[in-house]
Protein backbone atom coordinates (compact mmCIF):
# COMPACT_ATOMS: atom_id res chain seq x y z
CA UNK A 1 0.00 0.00 0.00
CA UNK A 2 2.43 3.09 -0.97
CA UNK A 3 -0.29 4.40 -3.33
CA UNK A 4 -3.10 6.71 -1.58
CA UNK A 5 -6.42 5.54 -2.67
CA UNK A 6 -7.81 7.04 -5.98
CA UNK A 7 -11.40 7.78 -7.90
CA UNK A 8 -10.49 5.57 -11.87
CA UNK A 9 -8.53 7.43 -14.32
CA UNK A 10 -12.47 7.39 -16.00
CA UNK A 11 -13.83 9.71 -13.09
CA UNK A 12 -10.42 11.95 -12.95
CA UNK A 13 -10.98 12.64 -16.58
CA UNK A 14 -14.65 12.83 -16.22
CA UNK A 15 -14.08 15.90 -13.43
CA UNK A 16 -11.54 17.68 -14.93
CA UNK A 17 -13.18 17.94 -18.08
CA UNK A 18 -16.28 19.33 -16.31
CA UNK A 19 -14.33 21.75 -14.06
CA UNK A 20 -13.20 23.69 -17.34
CA UNK A 21 -16.42 23.25 -18.81
CA UNK A 22 -18.56 24.50 -15.42
CA UNK A 23 -16.14 27.35 -15.27
CA UNK A 24 -16.48 28.32 -18.34
CA UNK A 25 -19.92 28.14 -18.01
CA UNK A 26 -20.38 30.61 -15.07
CA UNK A 27 -17.53 33.19 -16.45
CA UNK A 28 -19.92 33.18 -19.99
CA UNK A 29 -23.05 33.46 -17.45
CA UNK A 30 -22.37 36.41 -15.61
CA UNK A 31 -20.09 38.14 -18.74
CA UNK A 32 -23.11 37.96 -21.07
CA UNK A 33 -25.88 38.83 -18.48
CA UNK A 34 -23.53 42.02 -18.61
CA UNK A 35 -22.63 43.08 -22.20
CA UNK A 36 -24.32 44.41 -24.64
CA UNK A 37 -21.57 43.26 -27.42
CA UNK A 38 -22.09 41.57 -30.72
CA UNK A 39 -20.15 38.74 -28.78
CA UNK A 40 -23.50 38.96 -26.78
CA UNK A 41 -25.22 36.16 -28.98
CA UNK A 42 -22.12 33.57 -29.28
CA UNK A 43 -21.84 33.30 -25.61
CA UNK A 44 -25.44 32.77 -25.34
CA UNK A 45 -25.08 30.02 -27.97
CA UNK A 46 -22.25 28.81 -26.01
CA UNK A 47 -23.48 28.76 -22.88
CA UNK A 48 -26.33 27.07 -24.41
CA UNK A 49 -24.70 24.40 -26.08
CA UNK A 50 -21.92 24.00 -23.13
CA UNK A 51 -25.38 23.55 -20.25
CA UNK A 52 -26.53 20.73 -22.24
CA UNK A 53 -23.12 18.55 -22.50
CA UNK A 54 -22.63 19.55 -18.58
CA UNK A 55 -26.22 18.02 -17.83
CA UNK A 56 -25.15 14.67 -19.89
CA UNK A 57 -22.00 14.22 -18.13
CA UNK A 58 -23.25 15.22 -14.73
CA UNK A 59 -25.81 11.93 -15.62
CA UNK A 60 -22.91 9.89 -16.48
CA UNK A 61 -21.00 11.45 -13.83
CA UNK A 62 -23.39 10.23 -11.50
CA UNK A 63 -23.98 6.85 -12.22
CA UNK A 64 -20.33 5.99 -12.68
CA UNK A 65 -20.45 7.59 -8.95
CA UNK A 66 -23.09 5.15 -7.68
CA UNK A 67 -21.25 2.56 -9.91
CA UNK A 68 -17.60 3.04 -7.99
CA UNK A 69 -18.05 5.15 -5.28
CA UNK A 70 -15.18 7.48 -3.89
CA UNK A 71 -12.08 6.88 -2.30
CA UNK A 72 -12.44 6.89 1.43
CA UNK A 73 -11.32 10.05 3.54
CA UNK A 74 -8.25 9.57 5.68
CA UNK A 75 -9.28 8.24 9.47
CA UNK A 76 -7.78 11.18 11.03
CA UNK A 77 -10.13 13.65 9.54
CA UNK A 78 -11.97 15.36 11.64
CA UNK A 79 -15.80 15.21 11.72
CA UNK A 80 -16.82 18.85 10.25
CA UNK A 81 -14.01 18.48 7.19
CA UNK A 82 -15.27 14.86 6.89
CA UNK A 83 -19.63 16.78 6.19
CA UNK A 84 -18.44 19.88 4.83
CA UNK A 85 -16.59 17.16 2.11
CA UNK A 86 -19.51 15.22 1.87
CA UNK A 87 -22.16 18.14 1.65
CA UNK A 88 -20.60 19.89 -0.76
CA UNK A 89 -20.23 16.87 -3.17
CA UNK A 90 -23.95 16.65 -2.88
CA UNK A 91 -24.20 20.52 -3.33
CA UNK A 92 -21.90 20.03 -6.58
CA UNK A 93 -23.54 17.31 -8.15
CA UNK A 94 -26.93 18.70 -7.47
CA UNK A 95 -26.42 21.74 -9.15
CA UNK A 96 -24.50 20.51 -12.08
CA UNK A 97 -27.78 18.98 -12.87
CA UNK A 98 -29.60 21.44 -11.84
CA UNK A 99 -28.30 24.49 -13.04
CA UNK A 100 -28.15 23.46 -16.53
CA UNK A 101 -32.37 22.07 -16.47
CA UNK A 102 -33.27 25.46 -14.83
CA UNK A 103 -32.07 27.20 -17.50
CA UNK A 104 -33.32 25.41 -19.92
CA UNK A 105 -36.67 25.62 -18.33
CA UNK A 106 -37.11 29.35 -18.02
CA UNK A 107 -36.47 29.54 -21.15
CA UNK A 108 -38.81 27.03 -22.30
CA UNK A 109 -41.38 29.53 -19.64
CA UNK A 110 -40.29 31.99 -21.77
CA UNK A 111 -41.47 30.87 -24.98
CA UNK A 112 -37.65 31.61 -26.33
CA UNK A 113 -35.56 28.70 -28.31
CA UNK A 114 -32.93 26.87 -26.79
CA UNK A 115 -30.94 26.37 -30.30
CA UNK A 116 -27.59 24.58 -29.86
CA UNK A 117 -24.30 24.79 -32.13
CA UNK A 118 -25.27 22.44 -35.25
CA UNK A 119 -28.60 24.04 -35.16
CA UNK A 120 -30.66 22.24 -33.09
CA UNK A 121 -33.79 23.62 -31.78
CA UNK A 122 -34.48 21.88 -28.47
CA UNK A 123 -38.23 21.50 -27.10
CA UNK A 124 -39.66 23.22 -24.51
CA UNK A 125 -39.61 21.33 -21.41
CA UNK A 126 -42.36 24.17 -19.20
CA UNK A 127 -45.30 25.76 -20.00
CA UNK A 128 -45.17 29.22 -21.35
CA UNK A 129 -45.75 31.09 -18.13
CA UNK A 130 -44.94 34.40 -16.39
CA UNK A 131 -44.56 33.41 -12.62
CA UNK A 132 -42.91 30.44 -13.74
CA UNK A 133 -40.39 32.33 -16.03
CA UNK A 134 -39.37 34.32 -12.89
CA UNK A 135 -39.16 31.63 -10.22
CA UNK A 136 -36.81 30.22 -12.60
CA UNK A 137 -34.98 33.00 -13.50
CA UNK A 138 -34.08 33.69 -10.45
CA UNK A 139 -33.42 30.25 -9.30
CA UNK A 140 -30.53 30.03 -11.99
CA UNK A 141 -29.10 33.77 -10.85
CA UNK A 142 -28.66 32.98 -7.28
CA UNK A 143 -27.88 29.33 -7.38
CA UNK A 144 -25.19 30.37 -10.06
CA UNK A 145 -23.01 32.69 -7.47
CA UNK A 146 -23.99 29.63 -5.15
CA UNK A 147 -22.11 27.55 -7.43
CA UNK A 148 -19.68 29.58 -7.92
CA UNK A 149 -18.97 30.03 -4.29
CA UNK A 150 -18.88 25.92 -3.40
CA UNK A 151 -16.27 25.52 -6.51
CA UNK A 152 -14.26 28.63 -4.69
CA UNK A 153 -14.80 26.19 -1.19
CA UNK A 154 -13.89 22.62 -3.14
CA UNK A 155 -11.18 24.62 -4.52
CA UNK A 156 -9.76 26.03 -1.12
CA UNK A 157 -10.25 22.72 0.65
CA UNK A 158 -7.99 20.36 -2.30
CA UNK A 159 -5.49 23.11 -1.75
CA UNK A 160 -5.60 22.71 2.09
CA UNK A 161 -5.11 18.90 1.35
CA UNK A 162 -2.36 18.92 -0.96
CA UNK A 163 -0.53 21.81 0.47
CA UNK A 164 -1.24 21.82 4.30
CA UNK A 165 -2.58 18.40 4.99
CA UNK A 166 -0.96 16.31 2.77
CA UNK A 167 -3.58 13.61 3.17
CA UNK A 168 -3.57 12.18 -0.12
CA UNK A 169 -7.01 13.40 -0.73
CA UNK A 170 -6.17 15.85 -3.28
CA UNK A 171 -4.29 13.22 -5.17
CA UNK A 172 -7.22 10.95 -5.08
CA UNK A 173 -8.72 13.24 -8.19
CA UNK A 174 -5.27 14.92 -8.80
CA UNK A 175 -1.76 14.37 -9.97
CA UNK A 176 0.10 12.09 -7.37
CA UNK A 177 2.23 15.60 -5.74
CA UNK A 178 2.64 14.14 -2.50
CA UNK A 179 3.74 10.52 -3.32
CA UNK A 180 7.29 10.25 -2.26
CA UNK A 181 6.13 12.06 1.61
CA UNK A 182 3.50 9.92 2.17
CA UNK A 183 5.27 6.54 0.98
CA UNK A 184 7.91 6.45 3.62
CA UNK A 185 4.78 7.35 6.54
CA UNK A 186 3.85 3.69 5.65
CA UNK B 1 -2.00 8.41 14.63
CA UNK B 2 0.62 8.08 11.45
CA UNK B 3 3.80 6.39 13.47
CA UNK B 4 5.52 9.96 11.48
CA UNK B 5 4.71 13.01 12.04
CA UNK B 6 4.13 14.81 8.35
CA UNK B 7 6.29 17.29 6.52
CA UNK B 8 3.49 19.59 6.47
CA UNK B 9 2.88 21.97 9.15
CA UNK B 10 6.27 23.79 8.62
CA UNK B 11 4.74 25.80 5.73
CA UNK B 12 1.21 25.95 7.16
CA UNK B 13 0.72 29.66 7.08
CA UNK B 14 2.88 30.35 3.57
CA UNK B 15 0.08 27.49 2.71
CA UNK B 16 -2.83 29.49 3.80
CA UNK B 17 -1.89 32.50 2.76
CA UNK B 18 -1.11 31.35 -1.00
CA UNK B 19 -5.08 29.36 -0.70
CA UNK B 20 -6.71 32.58 0.14
CA UNK B 21 -4.83 34.37 -2.88
CA UNK B 22 -5.89 31.28 -5.05
CA UNK B 23 -9.60 31.94 -3.89
CA UNK B 24 -9.84 36.03 -3.53
CA UNK B 25 -7.80 36.22 -7.34
CA UNK B 26 -10.95 33.71 -8.75
CA UNK B 27 -13.56 35.51 -7.11
CA UNK B 28 -12.14 39.09 -8.55
CA UNK B 29 -12.14 37.55 -11.63
CA UNK B 30 -15.57 36.20 -11.44
CA UNK B 31 -16.35 39.62 -10.30
CA UNK B 32 -14.50 41.47 -12.96
CA UNK B 33 -16.22 39.52 -15.68
CA UNK B 34 -19.76 40.07 -14.29
CA UNK B 35 -18.38 44.51 -14.82
CA UNK B 36 -19.03 44.61 -11.08
CA UNK B 37 -15.23 46.78 -11.69
CA UNK B 38 -16.06 48.40 -15.05
CA UNK B 39 -18.91 51.05 -14.35
CA UNK B 40 -18.25 52.70 -18.01
CA UNK B 41 -19.73 49.13 -19.14
CA UNK B 42 -22.70 49.40 -21.73
CA UNK B 43 -24.78 46.69 -20.12
CA UNK B 44 -28.24 45.80 -21.25
CA UNK B 45 -29.30 47.10 -17.71
CA UNK B 46 -28.04 49.99 -18.51
CA UNK B 47 -29.70 50.20 -21.79
CA UNK B 48 -33.28 48.93 -20.86
CA UNK B 49 -32.65 52.06 -17.38
CA UNK B 50 -32.32 54.34 -20.44
CA UNK B 51 -36.30 54.22 -21.31
CA UNK B 52 -36.99 54.86 -17.67
CA UNK B 53 -34.95 58.16 -17.23
CA UNK B 54 -37.95 60.76 -17.72
CA UNK B 55 -40.50 58.64 -16.00
CA UNK B 56 -40.86 55.98 -13.64
CA UNK B 57 -40.45 52.17 -15.40
CA UNK B 58 -44.14 51.11 -16.83
CA UNK B 59 -44.27 48.01 -14.52
CA UNK B 60 -45.25 44.84 -15.92
CA UNK B 61 -45.05 46.54 -19.54
CA UNK B 62 -42.26 46.33 -22.07
CA UNK B 63 -39.85 49.09 -21.45
CA UNK B 64 -39.70 50.53 -24.63
CA UNK B 65 -42.72 50.17 -27.14
CA UNK B 66 -44.39 50.09 -24.52
CA UNK B 67 -47.91 50.57 -25.75
CA UNK B 68 -49.35 47.80 -28.30
CA UNK B 69 -52.16 45.49 -29.72
CA UNK B 70 -51.83 41.72 -30.84
CA UNK B 71 -52.41 39.83 -33.60
CA UNK B 72 -52.34 36.27 -35.16
CA UNK B 73 -52.81 35.63 -39.10
CA UNK B 74 -50.79 33.83 -41.35
CA UNK B 75 -47.49 34.27 -43.71
CA UNK B 76 -47.89 32.83 -46.93
CA UNK B 77 -44.66 32.23 -48.57
CA UNK B 78 -44.37 32.41 -52.29
CA UNK B 79 -41.50 30.28 -52.16
CA UNK B 80 -39.27 33.23 -54.34
CA UNK B 81 -37.23 33.19 -51.08
CA UNK B 82 -36.08 30.21 -51.08
CA UNK B 83 -33.02 31.10 -53.75
CA UNK B 84 -31.87 33.69 -50.40
CA UNK B 85 -32.55 31.39 -47.86
CA UNK B 86 -32.90 27.52 -47.22
CA UNK B 87 -35.25 28.30 -44.06
CA UNK B 88 -38.64 26.57 -44.35
CA UNK B 89 -40.68 29.57 -44.04
CA UNK B 90 -39.36 30.52 -47.28
CA UNK B 91 -40.70 27.08 -48.96
CA UNK B 92 -44.17 27.77 -50.62
CA UNK B 93 -47.05 27.37 -47.74
CA UNK B 94 -48.64 29.33 -45.13
CA UNK B 95 -47.31 29.72 -41.54
CA UNK B 96 -48.60 31.19 -38.38
CA UNK B 97 -47.89 33.98 -37.17
CA UNK B 98 -48.38 35.81 -33.91
CA UNK B 99 -47.58 39.72 -33.87
CA UNK B 100 -47.64 43.33 -32.27
CA UNK B 101 -48.61 46.56 -33.57
CA UNK B 102 -46.90 49.14 -30.97
CA UNK B 103 -45.82 52.59 -30.72
CA UNK B 104 -41.98 53.30 -29.84
CA UNK B 105 -42.66 54.81 -26.61
CA UNK B 106 -41.78 53.74 -22.93
CA UNK B 107 -45.14 54.58 -22.20
CA UNK B 108 -48.29 52.40 -22.39
CA UNK B 109 -51.03 54.95 -21.94
CA UNK B 110 -49.50 56.81 -24.47
CA UNK B 111 -51.63 59.64 -26.97
CA UNK B 112 -51.04 57.89 -30.69
CA UNK B 113 -50.83 60.85 -31.85
CA UNK B 114 -47.81 61.72 -29.95
CA UNK B 115 -45.48 59.22 -31.12
CA UNK B 116 -43.72 59.57 -34.00
CA UNK B 117 -42.03 55.38 -34.82
CA UNK B 118 -44.86 53.05 -35.25
CA UNK B 119 -43.00 49.76 -34.85
CA UNK B 120 -44.24 45.74 -35.58
CA UNK B 121 -43.34 42.76 -33.76
CA UNK B 122 -43.59 39.40 -35.63
CA UNK B 123 -43.09 35.66 -34.89
CA UNK B 124 -43.34 33.07 -37.73
CA UNK B 125 -43.38 29.40 -36.79
CA UNK B 126 -42.88 26.53 -39.32
CA UNK B 127 -43.27 22.88 -38.87
CA UNK B 128 -39.89 22.32 -38.36
CA UNK B 129 -40.54 23.78 -35.26
CA UNK B 130 -38.35 27.13 -35.75
CA UNK B 131 -39.36 30.47 -35.40
CA UNK B 132 -38.55 33.91 -37.59
CA UNK B 133 -38.91 36.24 -34.80
CA UNK B 134 -38.72 40.20 -36.15
CA UNK B 135 -39.00 43.71 -34.62
CA UNK B 136 -39.33 46.11 -37.64
CA UNK B 137 -40.45 50.10 -36.80
CA UNK B 138 -41.78 52.28 -40.36
CA UNK B 139 -38.99 54.83 -39.97
CA UNK B 140 -36.48 54.16 -43.65
CA UNK B 141 -33.08 53.90 -41.25
CA UNK B 142 -32.32 54.24 -37.56
CA UNK B 143 -31.45 57.11 -35.42
CA UNK B 144 -27.97 56.22 -34.78
CA UNK B 145 -25.26 54.08 -35.88
CA UNK B 146 -23.52 52.77 -32.62
CA UNK B 147 -25.42 50.71 -29.94
CA UNK B 148 -22.94 53.48 -27.52
CA UNK B 149 -24.68 55.81 -29.95
CA UNK B 150 -28.40 54.60 -29.30
CA UNK B 151 -27.64 55.46 -25.00
CA UNK B 152 -25.82 58.69 -25.44
CA UNK B 153 -29.53 59.74 -27.53
CA UNK B 154 -31.40 57.97 -24.34
CA UNK B 155 -29.53 60.44 -21.82
CA UNK B 156 -29.33 63.32 -24.12
CA UNK B 157 -32.98 62.96 -24.51
CA UNK B 158 -33.56 62.84 -21.01
CA UNK B 159 -31.01 65.33 -20.04
CA UNK B 160 -32.20 69.03 -18.65
CA UNK B 161 -29.08 70.66 -19.64
CA UNK B 162 -29.79 73.13 -22.46
CA UNK B 163 -27.10 71.98 -24.85
CA UNK B 164 -27.56 68.16 -24.41
CA UNK B 165 -29.46 67.44 -27.75
CA UNK B 166 -27.20 70.23 -29.78
CA UNK B 167 -24.21 68.59 -28.26
CA UNK B 168 -25.62 64.64 -29.33
CA UNK B 169 -26.40 65.79 -32.90
CA UNK B 170 -22.59 67.48 -33.15
CA UNK B 171 -20.96 64.15 -31.78
CA UNK B 172 -23.77 62.05 -34.15
CA UNK B 173 -24.79 63.55 -37.62
CA UNK B 174 -26.00 60.77 -38.27
CA UNK B 175 -28.80 61.73 -36.52
CA UNK B 176 -29.90 64.62 -39.15
CA UNK B 177 -31.49 62.29 -41.45
CA UNK B 178 -33.25 60.60 -38.81
CA UNK B 179 -34.50 64.49 -37.99
CA UNK B 180 -35.54 65.66 -41.26
CA UNK B 181 -37.46 62.21 -41.27
CA UNK B 182 -39.32 62.76 -38.20
CA UNK B 183 -40.19 66.07 -39.62
CA UNK B 184 -41.25 65.66 -43.08
CA UNK B 185 -42.60 62.09 -43.25
CA UNK B 186 -46.19 62.14 -43.76
CA UNK B 187 -48.05 60.53 -40.43
CA UNK B 188 -51.13 58.01 -41.06
CA UNK B 189 -54.00 57.18 -39.72
CA UNK B 190 -54.09 53.64 -39.58
CA UNK B 191 -51.21 50.45 -38.64
CA UNK B 192 -52.32 48.84 -41.54
CA UNK B 193 -51.39 51.73 -43.80
CA UNK B 194 -47.74 51.83 -42.78
CA UNK B 195 -44.10 50.12 -43.61
CA UNK B 196 -42.43 48.45 -41.71
CA UNK B 197 -38.47 47.40 -42.30
CA UNK B 198 -36.42 45.53 -40.92
CA UNK B 199 -33.85 48.11 -40.60
CA UNK B 200 -30.87 45.90 -39.53
CA UNK B 201 -28.73 43.77 -41.65
CA UNK B 202 -29.15 40.11 -41.82
CA UNK B 203 -27.20 37.24 -44.11
CA UNK B 204 -29.38 34.31 -45.77
CA UNK B 205 -27.87 31.43 -46.80
CA UNK B 206 -29.70 29.20 -49.39
CA UNK B 207 -29.44 25.58 -50.04
CA UNK B 208 -25.77 25.73 -51.84
CA UNK B 209 -24.49 27.29 -49.11
CA UNK B 210 -24.37 30.89 -50.42
CA UNK B 211 -24.90 33.96 -48.67
CA UNK B 212 -26.46 36.98 -49.18
CA UNK B 213 -26.68 39.82 -47.32
CA UNK B 214 -30.46 41.26 -47.04
CA UNK B 215 -32.75 43.58 -45.44
CA UNK B 216 -36.79 43.54 -45.60
CA UNK B 217 -39.91 45.25 -45.16
CA UNK B 218 -43.60 44.56 -45.10
CA UNK B 219 -44.99 47.35 -47.56
CA UNK B 220 -48.76 47.34 -47.00
CA UNK B 221 -51.75 46.68 -49.51
CA UNK B 222 -53.55 49.46 -47.81
CA UNK B 223 -53.46 52.87 -49.30
CA UNK B 224 -50.93 55.37 -47.38
CA UNK B 225 -53.72 58.51 -46.84
CA UNK B 226 -51.40 61.34 -45.20
CA UNK B 227 -53.31 62.84 -42.12
CA UNK B 228 -52.15 65.93 -40.56
CA UNK B 229 -51.02 65.07 -36.96
CA UNK B 230 -52.82 67.83 -35.12
CA UNK B 231 -55.93 66.12 -37.14
CA UNK B 232 -54.92 62.68 -35.37
CA UNK B 233 -54.67 64.60 -32.05
CA UNK B 234 -58.75 65.06 -32.49
CA UNK B 235 -59.26 61.07 -32.93
CA UNK B 236 -58.75 60.16 -29.34
CA UNK B 237 -55.38 58.74 -27.61
CA UNK B 238 -56.08 55.11 -28.75
CA UNK B 239 -57.53 55.80 -32.18
CA UNK B 240 -54.66 53.21 -33.23
CA UNK B 241 -56.00 50.71 -31.66
CA UNK B 242 -59.65 51.43 -32.21
CA UNK B 243 -58.92 51.94 -36.27
CA UNK B 244 -57.40 48.99 -36.54
CA UNK B 245 -59.83 46.95 -34.49
CA UNK B 246 -62.60 48.29 -36.51
CA UNK B 247 -60.70 47.80 -39.63
CA UNK B 248 -60.41 43.93 -39.16
CA UNK B 249 -63.67 43.61 -39.12
CA UNK B 250 -64.51 44.38 -42.88
CA UNK B 251 -61.57 41.66 -43.95
CA UNK B 252 -57.89 40.83 -43.45
CA UNK B 253 -55.22 43.27 -43.62
CA UNK B 254 -52.25 42.08 -45.89
CA UNK B 255 -48.44 43.65 -45.84
CA UNK B 256 -46.33 42.24 -48.82
CA UNK B 257 -42.79 40.79 -47.40
CA UNK B 258 -39.43 42.20 -50.01
CA UNK B 259 -36.58 41.20 -49.52
CA UNK B 260 -33.65 43.71 -50.57
CA UNK B 261 -30.20 42.36 -51.28
CA UNK B 262 -27.55 44.12 -50.45
CA UNK B 263 -24.99 44.36 -53.66
CA UNK B 264 -21.44 43.38 -53.22
CA UNK B 265 -19.27 46.14 -51.19
CA UNK B 266 -22.91 47.60 -49.44
CA UNK B 267 -22.24 47.96 -45.40
CA UNK B 268 -24.31 45.87 -42.93
CA UNK B 269 -22.68 47.86 -40.15
CA UNK B 270 -24.60 50.94 -39.96
CA UNK B 271 -28.71 50.43 -40.18
CA UNK B 272 -28.59 54.28 -40.10
CA UNK B 273 -27.82 54.27 -43.57
CA UNK B 274 -30.47 52.59 -46.10
CA UNK B 275 -28.70 50.95 -48.98
CA UNK B 276 -29.45 53.03 -52.58
CA UNK B 277 -33.02 51.97 -53.93
CA UNK B 278 -31.55 50.68 -57.20
CA UNK B 279 -31.18 47.21 -55.29
CA UNK B 280 -32.61 44.04 -56.04
CA UNK B 281 -35.84 43.42 -54.36
CA UNK B 282 -37.92 39.88 -53.94
CA UNK B 283 -41.34 39.76 -53.15
CA UNK B 284 -41.55 36.28 -50.48
CA UNK B 285 -44.98 36.33 -49.47
CA UNK B 286 -47.29 38.12 -47.24
CA UNK B 287 -48.10 39.00 -43.99
CA UNK B 288 -51.90 38.69 -43.88
CA UNK B 289 -53.35 39.76 -40.45
CA UNK B 290 -56.75 38.30 -39.63
CA UNK B 291 -57.66 39.35 -35.70
CA UNK B 292 -57.03 41.47 -33.69
CA UNK B 293 -56.65 41.24 -29.70
CA UNK B 294 -55.74 43.70 -26.88
CA UNK B 295 -52.50 42.96 -25.36
CA UNK B 296 -53.70 42.11 -21.40
CA UNK B 297 -54.99 39.01 -22.68
CA UNK B 298 -53.79 38.66 -26.20
CA UNK B 299 -51.18 36.24 -27.31
CA UNK B 300 -48.46 38.41 -28.57
CA UNK B 301 -48.04 39.42 -24.73
CA UNK B 302 -45.75 37.08 -23.45
CA UNK B 303 -43.53 37.12 -26.33
CA UNK B 304 -40.28 38.58 -26.91
CA UNK B 305 -40.15 39.54 -30.46
CA UNK B 306 -35.77 39.45 -30.31
CA UNK B 307 -34.77 40.29 -34.14
CA UNK B 308 -31.72 37.06 -33.03
CA UNK B 309 -34.00 34.33 -32.95
CA UNK B 310 -33.65 32.94 -36.67
CA UNK B 311 -34.27 29.71 -38.08
CA UNK B 312 -31.43 27.79 -39.70
CA UNK B 313 -30.21 29.50 -43.31
CA UNK B 314 -30.23 33.22 -41.32
CA UNK B 315 -28.05 34.54 -38.91
CA UNK B 316 -27.11 37.58 -38.44
CA UNK B 317 -24.37 40.21 -40.11
CA UNK B 318 -21.60 42.73 -38.57
CA UNK B 319 -24.50 44.94 -37.59
CA UNK B 320 -24.31 45.35 -33.84
CA UNK B 321 -27.65 46.48 -33.15
CA UNK B 322 -29.42 43.13 -33.31
CA UNK B 323 -27.08 41.44 -30.88
CA UNK B 324 -27.29 44.39 -28.08
CA UNK B 325 -31.10 44.78 -28.85
CA UNK B 326 -31.38 40.50 -28.07
CA UNK B 327 -29.80 41.19 -24.88
CA UNK B 328 -32.10 44.43 -23.73
CA UNK B 329 -35.09 42.95 -24.79
CA UNK B 330 -33.91 40.36 -22.39
CA UNK B 331 -33.75 42.21 -19.26
CA UNK B 332 -36.76 43.80 -20.51
CA UNK B 333 -38.23 40.75 -20.43
CA UNK B 334 -37.23 39.56 -17.21
CA UNK B 335 -38.03 42.55 -15.60
CA UNK B 336 -41.61 42.60 -16.73
CA UNK B 337 -42.45 39.23 -16.48
CA UNK B 338 -41.07 39.47 -12.76
CA UNK B 339 -43.90 42.37 -12.17
CA UNK B 340 -46.76 40.63 -13.56
CA UNK B 341 -49.67 41.71 -11.05
CA UNK B 342 -48.72 45.06 -11.95
CA UNK B 343 -50.47 44.12 -15.40
CA UNK B 344 -52.81 41.71 -13.95
CA UNK B 345 -54.45 39.95 -17.40
CA UNK B 346 -58.22 40.80 -17.44
CA UNK B 347 -60.28 37.37 -18.10
CA UNK B 348 -59.67 34.51 -16.37
CA UNK B 349 -58.35 31.01 -17.12
CA UNK B 350 -56.71 32.88 -19.99
CA UNK B 351 -53.31 31.06 -19.29
CA UNK B 352 -51.67 31.59 -23.35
Amino acid sequence: MTDVPRFTPFQRTLHWIMAVLILTMLFLGVGMASTVAHVYLRFVHIHETLGIAILVLALIRLAVRLRYGAPPLPLDLPEPMKLAAHLSHYVLYALMIAMPLLGWAMLSAARYPVVLWGGVWLPRIAPQSASLHTALWNAHFYLAFLFYAVILMHLAAALFHALVRRDGVFEAMGPQLARREIAPAE
Amino acid sequence: MPEAPRPAARNAIGSLVLIAAIVAFAAAAFAYTAGWFSPGRLTPQKLVDGFDLRSPPPLGHRRNHAKGICFTGVFESTGAGFELSRAQVFEQGRYPVIGRFNLATPDPDANDAKVRVRGLGLMISTPDGQEWRMAMIDAPFFPVATVQGFHDLQLASASTAPDAMANFVKAHPEFAAFGAWAKAAPWTGSYAEERFNSLDSFIFTNASGQDHAVRWSLDPTAQPVAVPPEELAKRGPNFLETEITERIKKGPLRWTMMITVANPGDQTADPSKAWPDDRRKIEVGSLIVDRIEPEADGPCRDINFDPTVLPSGMRVSDDPFPPARSSAYRVSYDRRTAEEKDYPRTATGSAQ
